[in-house]
């Protein structure tokens, strides 16, 4: 009959109590290497989502195009000291909305001009462009409309503005439906974009936005800043991009002058980057479990010792080698145990902290370096008490009652 | 029921080789009363200690129970002695951390007995060593002659054959170790085969068997006659 699972570790659990000293360090030592593998994976996952969030938040399965092309950088320099690549234009645009695999297309123009109503007046970004680059860029507005879902060459004369400028330009009053001054022409306002619209580069709560043929006259420009295109599915961006290219290599007499990017490649880079980052100071910290192992290592060795008569007692008892090693292996592992459960509970509770501190950063330590730190103190608990457990196995009972 | 013939124990120590136990040849039956005297160094505990299975000989061959246990592998010697032998040391031997009814319960549990089958023996040894109110006190809380009734109650727990008592009465007053010897007599008209090693010769003569041990050999081996002995 094998001693019960439950009387083995209420022996080890006496033995525990029986020597707190040790009990406490190797519990810190297991808890700290725990609590340190959950909180900086935590960050590494946190930096991973907030940055993929941020990316996200340009729009989904997003086509960029913009003019000018190199081999190597994709930017052409040659265009920035002498001759101008063909520009983007409307027509081009126009041309790749016939492409099936494209749900929305937006293109966009930019500057900046003197915005003016009853006598204040700043100076504004502008952005011109079409009624689906809000669905694009998953904006929201605030009040009123969008811009119309009109041809893109109509240059209708209204405009959606940021909250900042209404607030500067309008203060109290309401602003939709007003007539304000862009340069030398007159706008309507027809709707307010929402504060949570916040996105890389463009901060729109400072920005005024016009149909982008409106955009052409204010700035007197034929050519456009940009193509943002939104594929139909994940699985068409790559089509759209080398069709986009292919097009536009035809409209351009056979010269490729665009460059066009996927959000997909740029997300997919920074996820790799800030993924590999996570496992690497996950296993940074893991190697602290590893040194708390070899602390429990020694301090077990240390115990065999200090207990070298209680063991040769158990052998006078009746203990066959295998059952001391159970002894001394559920002593170990129910240390590690605790010191892993006491770590889990650190972690997190650092996890939250980091998050109270940051808001923006969403640290949460992930599912598999949980179950790692977990599994990892629990096995090296197990692997590094073998050694003394053997060595207790084999004191001479004789020499080990006279506490040789 | 022991059976000991031409046994030999030596140590080597540095490059000297110690003969702790020099060609011994010893028969003891079941029931006997037996104790072991002898000057220091004899080899006394040595004999004691391959009797009870934490040593093995150098040569020689040990029967036990018509079995040959000279060369056994490490499960069947600890199960051997979990069963078959109860051990009591001069130094008590509890765990300090433990009570003395958890000391005494430490046999059971290593034997894998269930706490339900554990519980009446315990409380029946507690009782019969005279322990009720110190079952929950730990051995710092105790005499010495209490500590030695927990070692005897953890020695007869497992209700061995054989009592093997290692100078039990050498850590304790005239009073509680006439205690201890008075019990281990008892449990020895109970049927149990106690062998006492002692150095106090009023303890050694009250065995019924008297071996003197000299140099690693048994020196002399009297059997007093049943007459004598009352
Ligand atoms: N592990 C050992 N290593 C070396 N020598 C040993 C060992 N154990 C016992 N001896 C030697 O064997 C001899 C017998 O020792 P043992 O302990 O059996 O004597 P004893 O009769 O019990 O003495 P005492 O009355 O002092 O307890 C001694 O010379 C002792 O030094
Ligand atoms: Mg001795």
């Amino acid at each position: 009959m094998a001693t019960s699972i439950s009387d083995i570790a209420r022996f080890s659990w006496t033995a525990l109590m029986g020597y707190p000293t040790r009990t406490i360090l190797m519990l810190t030592a297991m808890a700290i290497g725990v609590a340190a593998v959950i909180m900086l994976t935590a960050l590494g996952e946190g930096a991973r989502r907030y940055v993929t969030n941020e990316f996200s938040s340009l729009g989904t399965n997003l086509v960029i195009v913009f003019p000018g092309y190199s081999e190597t950088s994709g930017l052409n320099p040659i265009a920035m000291v002498g001759t101008t690549p063909r520009d983007l234009t409307l027509d081009d645009a126009q041309v790749l909305t016939r492409n099936t695999n494209i749900r929305r297309i937006a293109p966009i123009n930019i500057g900046s001009v003197n915005a003016s109503f009853q006598g204040r007046s700043r100076e504004v970004p502008i952005i011109g462009s079409n009624s689906e680059l809000l669905n694009i860029r998953h904006w929201k507005l605030a009040q009123g409309h969008f811009l119309p879902a009109t041809d893109l060459d109509r240059a209708t004369p209204v405009c959606v503005i940021g909250r900042k400028i209404s607030d500067e330009l309008f203060a109290t009053q309401a602003a939709v439906g007003q007539w304000i001054r862009l340069g030398d022409r007159r706008f309507r306002v027809i709707g307010i974009m929402a504060s949570e619209g916040r996105s890389i580069g463009v901060d729109v709560q400072d920005t005024i936005m016009i149909p982008v043929a409106s955009a052409q006259q204010l700035f007197n420009t034929p050519s456009l800043f940009r193509i943002l295109i939104e594929a139909k599915t994940r699985s068409a961006i790559e089509s759209v991009k080398q069709s986009t290219i292919e097009i536009l290599k035809e409209r351009h007499q056979g010269k490729r002058d665009v460059t066009v990017i996927t959000q997909d490649a740029v997300l997919v880079t920074f996820d790799r980057i800030l993924g590999a980052l996570t496992y690497a100071i996950g296993g940074i910290a893991a190697i602290s479990l590893a040194v708390a192992g070899i602390l429990i290592m020694n301090v077990m060795l240390v115990a065999v010792s200090q207990r070298t008569a209680e063991i040769g007692l158990l052998k006078a008892l009746g203990a066959p080698q295998r059952q001391i090693i159970r002894l001394i292996l559920s002593e170990a592992i129910m240390l590690s145990a605790f010191g892993a459960v006491i770590g889990l509970l650190l972690g997190e509770l650092g996890c939250f902290a980091i998050r109270q501190a940051f808001p923006d950063l969403p640290a949460y330590a992930p599912l598999w370096a949980v179950a790692t730190a977990i599994a990892v103190s629990l096995l090296a608990g197990f692997i590094f008490s073998l050694l003394p457990a053997r060595q207790a196995a084999r004191l001479d009972p004789v020499l080990a009652l006279r506490g040789k | 029921m022991i059976e000991l013939i031409s046994i030999h124990r030596d140590f080597l120590v540095g490059d000297q080789t110690v003969h702790a136990l020099d060609d011994i040849n010893l028969s003891i039956q079941a029931g006997e009363y037996i104790s072991i005297m002898g000057p220091s160094g004899s080899g006394k505990s040595t004999l004691l200690n391959l009797i009870g299975l934490l040593d093995s000989a150098t040569e020689g061959s040990y029967l036990l129970n018509q079995q040959d246990v000279t060369v056994l592998p490490d499960g069947q010697r600890a199960a051997t002695r979990s069963k078959t032998i109860g051990f009591v040391f001069q130094a008590f031997h509890l765990i300090p951390r433990l009570t003395a009814a958890e000391n005494i319960e430490l046999p059971l549990i290593l034997a894998g007995t269930e706490p339900e089958r554990r519980r009446p023996l315990v409380n029946k040894a507690v009782t019969d060593m005279d322990l009720t109110d110190r079952a929950h006190h730990t051995p710092d809380q105790l005499s010495g002659g209490q500590r030695q009734r927990v070692a005897i109650a953890r020695a007869t727990i497992m209700q061995p054959n054989i009592l093997l008592a290692d100078e039990p009465t050498g850590n304790l007053d005239q009073k509680s170790g006439q205690d201890v010897i008075n019990i281990l007599e008892q449990l020895n008209q109970q049927g149990i085969t106690v062998i006492i090693v002692t150095h106090d010769a009023n303890i050694g003569q009250r065995a019924m068997r008297q071996i003197q041990m000299v140099d690693g050999r048994i020196e002399s081996d009297q059997t007093l006659s049943q007459t004598s002995s009352s």
